[in-house]
């Protein structure tokens, strides 16, 4: 066993990046995340690997580090909240345009607006279908432990720079502010410059050599024909990441007859629901997306023969839903359930919803 | 073995430390564990409260409506949880402020006087520990070695000091819990 | 004799006097006619050449009338999104703090959409060089006013001059800037004669020196030109600037440690 702790979602953020060898962090203070810069403030990783740290002056001029950052083919993150995501829309549209690698936290809180500091999933829309202006997607993962959120720091940054694309993690207040158990990823070295040459050389702004042509990191191209042909490109990646890098868990779903759809921490409160119905004696069982993009969608019509309506269940009033229902394409009866303005449902509140909206009818 | 537990009190009892050393006792002997903070409007009224989970499975929902045990602390957390606590389960309060004290038949009750205790030792601060102890004699889910273990971990080094005072609180608050009810 | 071989002879090695850098790049500049980019553009690129620095360079372009500055000198370049230059330089000196950086901007860029991303940059007093060409208008967009505008100048959003109860006073940022602890040296310079660009030619080349001292950042301002923007002949332009921005804008050195 390698080292175990009981350690906060995002305090474990932080110690993952250090531990992956990510060369830096940019970020902004708010609310429920601000653990994750103070914790590496505090553990100075640029004593111990070179790691730089910097408290940006806003959420915009810290995407914009990240986007200075990733232009030297270095592994670099930002991590804030919903109000702060919304600030740093631009650089993700920039990112995505320039096709850089970068990872970006989300520990979402609800809005809209300043909204309120607790947990929510409400930015579900913003993180998969968008969120910054252009067609582009980012590879988003939904952590449901605390464990996870160790996981796929590492786990990001392998995609993002796989695809030269953003990935972002989407997690909320809850998965931030609870400890759980967690082995901690072994510590991995930062790239060298030989190895930077070699990963990312042929787009890396890391001085002109006198062999190759000049890098330029940008998302401009003022010609129409040439900026179709980019946009064509960056749709096969898309394709090519649904293809790839589609992610779930699947608990109880061999018998089950009804179906929750739940990621991050309402995945956590569904399975406990899944738990209380099978007590009842409902066959209930539970698909847990794990990348929201690529979405899950064959998982989910692959139980279409067996079950006779699915719950999708969100701290939002009803995003991820749309997503299941195209998946379903009415073949099933679907049905959102939802708590949202920061509050977290209980499990009994949502086998509730199952057996009034699903099981009912 | 799963054991569902709600600690609430007053900010400043200790309670949110409390969680997180049961929580590192339960890593120490190598189970699951969550410590999940009270969130809501009721945290700005100076209460707190924390769900720890300590089970030999993985955790399913860190945020529960219905508790194994519920260690309660004050009386504005007795009016909210006593009603959570599962039939069959444990209630383990401290009468110290509790002006109307828990009635129910279905569940088994205990008290231990831990502001009481702490005053008696002469260090307010052992309190939570107190309470610990006194939860643990009632369910011996952590051994004590294994929470001594978890107080050197969690602990940071300055403070290693204090782990022979914590570990007499604990004792001092299992030799002095008290059954009210049994079923 | 044949004329061709005549020519032949006078074009040689030992005859030449001026000689563009190998680092400006033969593509078209997109500039207009009595710009103050390329000038600008040249005098960057020979800098770099001169110093043997290409391979250690990197530039962050803007938005606006540069933003495809990286068509033109031949060194990596980032293309940042508005304003937001010196966020980029800042993460790429950091991580890279061997590395020359700097950041070309235009008024609207940098003293506009861009104040806060500048201010913090020097204030912090990154290990960059940052170039503002200050015209006095936005170019790109079609000749609106810039914070930089001039009281009562007409532009395409202050068809009747600017009225500074309407759209507020005249921003002389270098002046804030250098008042800042992070900057080392803070300079205003201009390049519309042969004199004004070796001046800044020399300032440049100090800027770039001092990147290599890690004492703090170091921001040269240019005064150009805008024809376009305020609808004049080149010649005419210079003479609008030299009349009505230089005593506003006064040239030199404000700051040098």
């Amino acid at each position: 066993m390698g080292d175990v702790r009981l350690m906060k979602g995002n305090e474990v953020i932080a110690e993952a990046a250090i531990r992956c060898g990510c060369d830096g962090y940019f970020g902004y203070p708010i609310t429920p995340q601000s653990e994750v810069m103070e914790t590496l403030m505090a553990r100075q990783p640029w004593e111990q690997t070179g790691m730089v740290v910097l408290q940006a002056e806003s959420e915009v001029a810290a995407i914009n580090m990240v986007y200075g950052g990733a232009s030297c083919g270095k592994k670099i993150m930002t991590s804030s909240s919903s109000p702060g995501i919304s600030l740093k829309q631009e650089g993700i549209t920039y990112l995505a345009g320039a096709e850089l690698p970068a990872l970006v936290v989300n520990v979402v809180r609800a809005g809209p607006g300043l909204g309120t500091i607790q947990p929510a999933q409400s930015d579900y829309f913003q993180s998969v279908k968008g969120g910054g202006h252009g067609d582009y997607k980012l590879i988003v993962l939904a952590p449901a432990s605390v464990q996870e959120m160790n996981d796929f720091v590492g786990l990001g940054f392998e995609l993002a720079f796989k695809y030269r694309n953003p990935a972002l993690i989407l997690s909320d207040g809850a998965i931030g502010q609870m400890m759980e158990k967690v082995e901690l990823s072994d510590y991995k070295p930062r790239w060298t410059d030989e190895e930077i040459q070699e990963i990312s050389g042929s787009w890396a702004t890391t001085g002109k050599k006198s062999d190759r042509e000049r890098n330029i990191s940008t998302s401009l191209d003022l010609d129409s024909a040439r900026q179709e042909q980019f946009n064509h490109k960056l749709q096969a990646k898309y394709r090519a990441m649904e293809e790839n890098e589609v992610r779930f868990e699947k608990i109880n779903c061999d018998d089950a007859e009804y179906l929750f759809i739940a990621y991050g921490s309402s995945a956590r409160i569904s399975q406990k629901a899944v738990e209380l119905g099978r007590e009842k004696g409902i066959k209930i069982g539970l698909i847990r997306p794990i990348t929201l993009f690529p979405y899950p969608t064959k998982a989910i019509q692959e139980m279409l023969g067996q079950v006779k309506g699915i719950l999708s269940v969100e701290m939002s009033a009803g995003q991820m839903v749309e997503d299941v229902r195209l998946a379903v394409n009415g073949k099933v009866p679907v049905e959102h359930f939802g708590r949202y303005g920061g509050i977290i449902p209980t499990p009994e509140e949502v086998l509730e919803a199952l057996e009034q909206k699903i099981i009912g009818k | 073995m799963t054991e569902e537990i709600i600690i609430a009190g007053f900010g400043g009892q200790g309670v949110l430390s409390m969680g997180k050393i049961l929580a590192y006792s339960g890593i120490m002997q190598d189970q699951e564990v969550s410590w999940m903070p009270s969130y809501g409007p009721e945290m700005r009224g100076g209460t707190a409260n924390v769900t720890v989970i300590i089970s030999d499975n993985r955790i399913s929902s860190p945020v529960l409506k219905k508790f194994d045990t519920a260690i309660i602390l004050n009386q504005q957390s007795m009016d909210k949880f006593e009603s959570d606590v599962k039939p069959g389960g444990t209630l383990l309060y401290d009468p110290n402020g509790i002006t109307s004290h828990p009635e129910r038949k279905d569940i088994n009750i205990f008290k231990i006087p831990g502001a009481a205790l702490a005053a008696e030792m002469g260090n307010p601060k052992t309190f939570n520990m107190i309470v610990l102890g006194a939860f643990l004699k009632v369910k011996p889910i952590v051994a004590i070695e294994n929470v001594k273990k978890g107080l050197e971990k969690s602990l940071p080094e300055r403070h290693h000091k204090l782990i022979p005072l914590n570990i007499e609180a604990i004792q001092k608050g299992m030799v002095n819990v008290e059954s009210v009810n049994s079923i | 004799m044949t004329a061709t071989t005549e020519i032949n002879k006078i074009i040689n090695e030992d005859n030449l006097v001026y000689k563009k850098t190998n680092l400006l790049l033969d593509n078209e500049m997109h500039y207009c006619p009595g710009c103050t980019h390329g000038v600008i553009h040249k005098v960057i690129a020979e800098v770099i050449d001169e110093m043997d620095i290409q391979n250690e360079t990197i530039g962050v372009s803007p938005v606006g009338c540069s933003v495809l500055a990286y068509n033109y000198i031949d060194i990596d370049w980032q293309e940042a999104a508005h304003g937001r230059a010196p966020a980029l330089a800042t993460a790429t000196s950091r991580l890279m703090p061997e590395k020359y950086v700097f950041t070309y901007q235009g008024d609207g860029d940098l003293a506009s959409i861009g104040c806060a991303e500048i201010i913090h940059a020097c204030n912090r007093g990154e290990n960059i060089v940052v170039f503002f060409v200050n015209n006095a208008i936005y170019g790109m967009t079609g000749g609106q006013m810039a914070p930089t505008t001039l009281e009562g100048q007409v532009t395409a959003t202050t068809p009747y001059g600017r009225n500074t109860a309407l759209n507020g006073h005249t921003m002389k940022i270098t002046e804030m800037i250098a008042l800042l602890p992070g900057t080392r040296y803070v300079t205003r310079q201009s390049a519309e004669t042969p004199a004004a660009v070796r001046k800044l030619k020399k300032a440049v080349r100090k800027a770039f020196e001092n990147t290599t001292e890690k004492k703090g950042l170091s921001f040269i301002e240019i005064v150009g030109t805008c024809s376009s923007g305020w609808k004049l002949t080149p010649t005419q332009s210079n003479e609008w600037m030299k009349e009505n921005m230089f005593p506003f804008y006064q040239l030199g050195t404000l700051k040098d440690e």
